[in-house]
């Protein structure tokens, strides 16, 4: 017999049953579809926290005071660790080669106010070169100047100029911060949160100004642009030297890199993404034992209709592959209808949160296919197995339903 | 070219096995036109299925064209039931998702015969059964003496050398049915071997020899050699 006769004979058998065709074809749909929008969304949170990893600057160093790491003992004499100094930082930048540039942190919490208006800001205390190591963008005016370490100036974040300016325009403003005037030199771009800050809400200040404003020697932390990924360990082992040096031959800093942070984080979402193909998995199985459903109520009711083709002379294997073509058929076009299915739904998802990366993963698209195709197969194969077996006498003896 | 011997069928009800044909001997020679009449339960369409090889006997030899066909395998049967025999049936058995034209095609196209070819027979078959006009109906636009023309059609497309048709005329009225004994008697005339299974003792009546069965055996094997149609 031909391929393509046959194919003709399954598809007529299809059409003639054209609601428990398009309800089985349904069942595989969801579950493809559902497969392809759930590893989309694992797929999604991955690329979101890498994203915000990039954002925070890739090849970053952060250095920050004290010796949190856990080693075996707790240390026989413990000393209060040094300042981390703005003298620190500017030496860090001046003799490690590998480190592009380097910004200070100083961060704490005050109260911003402009007339009688005023709001909780998150402050930040550093140089120009925060600008370039965060990723950040000015909107008007510009940043913090270079080499300016005291000054009564700041640069503050969207949500703060309009909530403490209104539409006036902030430029050359005073804003009262704490116990400070400062003059609104910038505004920066919205960029909404960035790992653990708003960006949006902050005011940001020279370095000097922060540490008198909250009354401190030392730094939060230090970030350390590196040039090139491959010189991180290098750098790393570079700082805790100078560092080591700078403050009395103690080694009293941790230096974190991202990468640590970021592969457990991976770690985390890839996970995530296992779990949410296995319940795709799971519904696409479902879906399976609705074909086997659907195919084993086919047999029964053209029990008839195989006597017949037994008769004619059609052997064995052919009647067993018109039921696989059959379940193939349901299998195949459910799985390429739920891939559109699904593939809509990823683009509704990213329609409703712009910022999250929708995407379905290359391989669930593969797998999602081929398991329905094999779902259908696997499926079928044991009602078309009993179709062949079916003994033509009997059921050439069924009486029209 | 049909000889059984010997031929027993068994089948098991329950704890009591129920002897549908016991030690049955015959022979049909080629072009033959034979009916096969007993009360229901004498074991006719047990016989039918036999000699139409859907069925196996429990004991005994089937020796169908010289060839013993006991122990033969499915596939093997399948392949003498394409091409040697054809069925009629009393319930028609046309598919009723294909048109007529469909109907006849399926045995063809499930024996792989090359569409022109296929399209010649089509035309052939249904012109002797006159239904060209009808080639594109479905089963529920043809009225039932039509449907039976198609299940004619279909089972004389492959070529057969024997047609075996159950009860044929039994869901017709009687002048469809008159109809459809004609064309089956045709065919027999251009040497189709016909085997004709009826309760209804006029359809019997028509055919040269008529075997009688009652409570599967043979009670009666009687030829009548001048008799053609009515």
């Amino acid at each position: 017999m031909r391929a393509s006769d046959l194919l003709r004979f399954s598809t007529g058998a299809l059409r003639g049953h054209r609601l428990r065709t398009v309800l089985s074809l349904f069942g595989v749909a969801v579950g493809v579809a559902s497969v392809i929008t759930l590893t989309s969304l694992g797929e999604g949170a991955r690329l979101y926290i890498t994203g915000e990893f990039a954002s925070l600057g890739s090849n970053l160093l952060i250095i920050v005071p004290g010796k949190t790491e856990t080693v075996g003992h707790a240390p026989l004499v413990s000393t209060a660790p040094h300042d981390l100094t703005l003298a620190d930082a500017q030496a860090l930048a001046r003799r490690v080669p590998a480190i592009r540039r380097v910004a200070p942190v100083v961060l704490g919490t005050a109260a911003a106010s402009v007339a009688e208006r005023s709001r909780e800001v998150t402050v930040i205390g550093t140089t120009r070169d925060m600008l370039a190591i965060r990723h950040l963008s000015v909107r008007i005016g510009r940043f913090l100047p270079e080499e300016v370490y005291d000054a009564p100036l700041c640069v503050i974040g969207p949500k703060v100029q309009t909530e403490l300016f209104g539409n006036r325009s902030p430029l050359g403003q005073i804003l009262r911060v704490g116990e400070m005037r400062l003059r609104v030199i910038g505004i920066l771009a919205p960029r909404g949160t960035s790992i653990g800050m708003n960006v949006d809400e902050v005011v940001e200040i020279p370095v000097e100004t922060a540490l008198r404003m909250f009354d401190r020697s030392s730094l939060f932390r230090v970030l350390a642009e590196v040039h090139g990924h491959r010189d991180m360990a290098e750098a790393k082992r570079a700082v805790l030297a100078l560092l080591r040096e700078r403050h009395d031959g103690e080694e009293d800093v941790t230096v974190l890199t991202q990468d640590s942070v970021l592969s457990t984080f991976t770690q985390i979402l890839n996970a995530l993404t296992a779990a949410l193909a296995g319940i795709a998995a799971i519904s696409l199985t479902v879906a399976g034992i609705g074909i086997m459903n659907v195919m084993l109520v086919s047999v029964s009711e053209r029990t008839r209709e195989i006597g017949l083709l037994k008769a004619l002379g059609v052997t064995r294997p052919q009647v067993v592959s018109v039921f696989l073509i059959e379940a193939s058929i349901i299998s195949t076009a459910g799985g390429l209808l739920g891939l559109l299915a699904g593939f809509g739904a990823a683009r509704l998802i990213q329609g409703i949160y712009p910022d999250f990366p929708v995407q379905p993963p290359f391989w669930a698209v593969g797998a999602a296919l081929l398991l329905s195709i094999t779902v259908g197969i696997a499926f079928g194969s044991l009602p078309a197995r009993r179709a062949a077996r079916l003994d033509p006498v009997e059921a050439l003896m069924r009486r029209r339903a | 070219m049909i000889e059984l011997t010997g031929v027993t069928r068994t089948f098991a009800v329950g704890e009591q096995p129920v002897h549908a044909l016991r030690d049955i001997d015959l022979a049909i020679d080629r072009g033959e036109y034979t009916a096969i009449m007993g009360p229901s339960g004498s074991g006719k369409s047990t016989l039918l299925n036999i000699l139409g090889c859907l069925d196996r006997p429990t004991s005994g030899s089937y020796r169908l064209d010289g060839e013993e066909t006991r122990g033969l395998s499915e596939a093997r049967l399948s392949r003498i039931r394409r091409h040697k025999i054809g069925f009629v049936f009393q319930f028609f058995h046309l598919v009723p998702r294909l048109t007529a034209a469909e109907n006849v095609e399926l045995p063809m196209a499930f024996a792989g015969i090359a569409p022109d070819e296929r399209r010649r027979r089509i035309g052939k078959a249904l012109a002797a059964v006159g239904l060209t006009a009808r080639a594109r109906h479905r089963p529920d636009q043809l009225s039932g003496g039509e449907r039976q023309r198609v299940a004619i059609a279909r089972a004389v497309v492959m070529e057969p050398a024997i047609l075996l048709a159950d009860e044929p005329t039994g869901n017709l009225d009687s002048t469809s049915g008159g109809e459809i004994v004609a064309l089956i008697e045709a065919m027999n005339r251009q040497g189709l071997t016909v085997l004709v299974v009826t309760h209804d003792p006029q359809i019997g009546g028509r055919a040269r020899r008529r075997i009688r069965l009652a409570d599967g055996a043979i009670v009666a094997d009687e030829q009548v050699p001048q008799a053609g149609g009515l």
